[in-house]
């Protein structure tokens, strides 16, 4: 329904579209869970009431501030080593944020620009990138990361950089195909024909008319890269403890969730829960907005 | 025919060659690779006999060589932690995983075909709004999560069922569930759209011109047509879920291959780990070129096609 009443109004009045018209369409859901995550990751050390990576051991596993034995000193109540709970979410925000945002960006950059060189240039640059697109996209993602991160060994700026190794490669793929469409059109011809280089192409003609592609996978890839943050941090071949990752807490947490101490995994993935879906429910909204291409993706 | 069975069986190779050389110099340019395939807090003399045993002393193109031989030969090296050939390892975990894969994947059909046609069929309403919320839900919420909050409401809360380990049916369901969750998700989407596409063609109109009922268009006309999609999906994704099933096995402590990577990581074993990830890498080229050819077979139009 909704979508014949929009195509209705796009026919008869192109030109009314404005910004203000769009804005009021925004999904406002998942803006404000990524605004509020963005704003608490930034001032974690204003907000956070307690250091989420040193605890009292004499006050383990307190439970939420509304729970018998629970205070609002800690609110929602503290983990195996006495650290407060919420400190480490409002940190952990961090990590994600951090983990997340660079890691999609490093893969779409390395992914766009490849796609761009494999699509443009074509020939046997084109096969080879390809082919080890082709021969990466065969590892599930998981494992390789599992992989990568089994070699280089656990960090966090290690984590971003496997993640950008694995994720590139769906970047690549798409870019690859619209710049072949690309390269046929009028103006790049036009282009060719007024002398400029190859570079220039690439970079002047062919890399603005992508970025909306790879923006909206991008935001599409969010929600991935968190949950697979999440899970290698999970393997423990994440994050390395003391530090706070949502993923972390939930596997320490898993020893006590048997006994009950159920805030230990619940909070956190939440937490998580959460944003991947407000990263999802951005990334459709923009794809269906962005690029008409991709709905089917 | 014969031409396109052997184009896809040299792309499956290149990309099986590249994969193995993937790994091979992933391995050795971060770091030298005896420290990886020597057991922790190894001596000066043991690294020495593993650079002399692997031939790392060698020039790379005559290690990669030996790396190829092996794996052809189907030795993925020596566990550390069992003591044993990684590939016996792996044989012995594979029921295991297959077993969880296919009650994951009959559950993962049973939730999202049916949902996913009663989107379809009434799209743009309540049930529509429904299955999307459930798709949604499905993409978002990470497997270890699921399985988590299902051990507190049916071990610890309700104690139905048992919160990890093999062996009875019933320590399958909540592994199952939580691997399967997601694939329901996606199988629901497909099926969503690819119904949508066949209830919008012509001899689905024809059907209805006739006078069929809408049922019957439905289950014989429609259904039928928009079942072969998200059956090839479905194919792929079993050999997915085998390979990806880490988390949820880690979980719930279920003895599959997924447990053998976990442990492989725990214990530093290395072989085992990159035995597991060359054999996921096989099997998904394997698939692969086994869904090209099968289509092919259906469609002259891909046989056909440059």
């Amino acid at each position: 329904m909704s979508i014949t009443t929009e195509t209705i109004a796009l026919t008869s009045q192109p030109q009314q579209r404005s910004s203000a018209a769009r804005l009021s369409d925004l999904p406002m859901i998942p803006i404000i869970i990524l605004g509020v995550i963005t704003f608490v990751a930034i001032f974690a050390d204003f907000l956070a009431p307690h250091n989420p990576e040193v605890g009292a051991l004499t006050a383990r596993f307190r439970p939420p501030f509304w729970q018998n034995g629970g205070s609002w000193d800690h609110i929602l109540g503290t983990d195996q080593l006495g650290r407060d709970v919420l400190s480490r979410l409002i940190f952990g925000a961090r990590v994600s944020m951090v983990v997340g945002f660079t890691a999609v960006i490093f893969a779409g950059v390395i992914g766009t620009c490849l796609g761009i060189l494999a699509g443009y240039i074509g020939g046997w640059v084109d096969q080879v990138i390809m082919r080890v697109v082709d021969a990466w996209l065969a590892l599930p993602a998981l494992t390789f990361a599992i992989f990568l991160a089994a070699i280089v060994g656990p960090s966090m700026w290690n984590i971003v950089i496997i993640l950008g190794a694995v994720y590139w490669t769906r970047y690549a793929r798409i870019v690859r195909g619209e710049v072949l469409s690309l390269k046929e059109r009028e103006f790049v011809r036009l282009a060719v024909v007024a002398g400029c280089s190859k570079m220039t192409i690439m970079r002047r003609h062919i890399l603005p008319n992508v970025v909306n592609s790879a923006i909206v996978l991008a935001t599409l890839m969010l929600g991935v890269v968190i949950v697979t943050e999440a899970s290698l941090s999970f393997l423990g071949v994440g994050v390395p403890p003391p530090q706070p990752a949502w993923g972390l807490m939930l596997s320490d947490g898993k020893q006590g969730l048997m006994v009950g101490y159920w805030w230990l995994t619940v909070f956190p993935g939440c937490c998580i829960m959460l944003m991947v879906l407000s990263a999802n429910l951005l990334g459709d909204w923009l794809r269906v907005k962005l690029d008409p291409q991709l709905r089917q993706l | 025919m014969k031409q396109f069975v052997t184009r896809r069986l040299g792309y499956s190779l290149i990309s099986l060659l590249v994969l193995s050389l993937t790994i091979f110099l992933f391995v050795r340019v971060t770091g030298d690779p005896a420290s990886l395939l020597v057991e922790p807090g190894a001596s000066e003399a043991d690294i020495a006999a593993i650079h002399q045993k692997f031939g790392l002393d060698k020039p790379l193109w005559v290690q990669y060589g030996l790396f190829m031989g092996s794996l052809m030969r189907g030795d993925f090296g020596q566990s550390f932690y069992y003591q044993t050939p990684v590939f016996e390892l792996y044989l012995d975990r594979l029921p295991n995983s297959l077993l969880l894969a296919l009650v994951a994947m009959a559950f993962s059909l049973v939730v999202g075909i049916p949902t996913g046609i009663l989107s379809a069929v009434r799209v743009g309403h309540f049930w529509d709004n429904v299955g999307k919320m459930f798709a949604l839900l499905g993409l978002s919420l990470p497997s270890f999560f699921v399985g988590l909050l299902m051990i507190l409401l049916f071990s610890v809360y309700l104690g139905w069922l048992p919160s990890s380990g093999s062996g009875t049916p019933l320590h399958l369901i909540m592994p199952a569930f939580a691997l399967g969750w997601y694939f329901a998700a996606a199988h629901m989407r497909l099926t969503r759209s690819s119904m949508l596409e066949v209830l919008g063609s012509e001899y689905v109109k024809l059907a209805r011109l006739k006078g069929l009922p809408p049922s019957m268009v439905i289950a014989k006309h429609a259904f039928k047509n928009a079942l072969i999609p998200v059956l090839t999906l479905a194919g792929i994704n079993l050999v997915l879920m085998i390979n990806v099933a880490v988390v949820v096995e880690t979980v719930f402590a279920w003895p599959g291959i997924g447990r053998l990577l976990y442990e492989g990581i725990s214990f530093r074993d290395f072989p085992v780990v990159q035995g597991v990830v060359i054999m996921g890498g096989v099997m998904i080229v394997a698939v692969n070129f086994a869904v090209d050819v099968v289509y092919a077979v259906i469609d002259p139009r891909i046989r056909l096609e440059k």
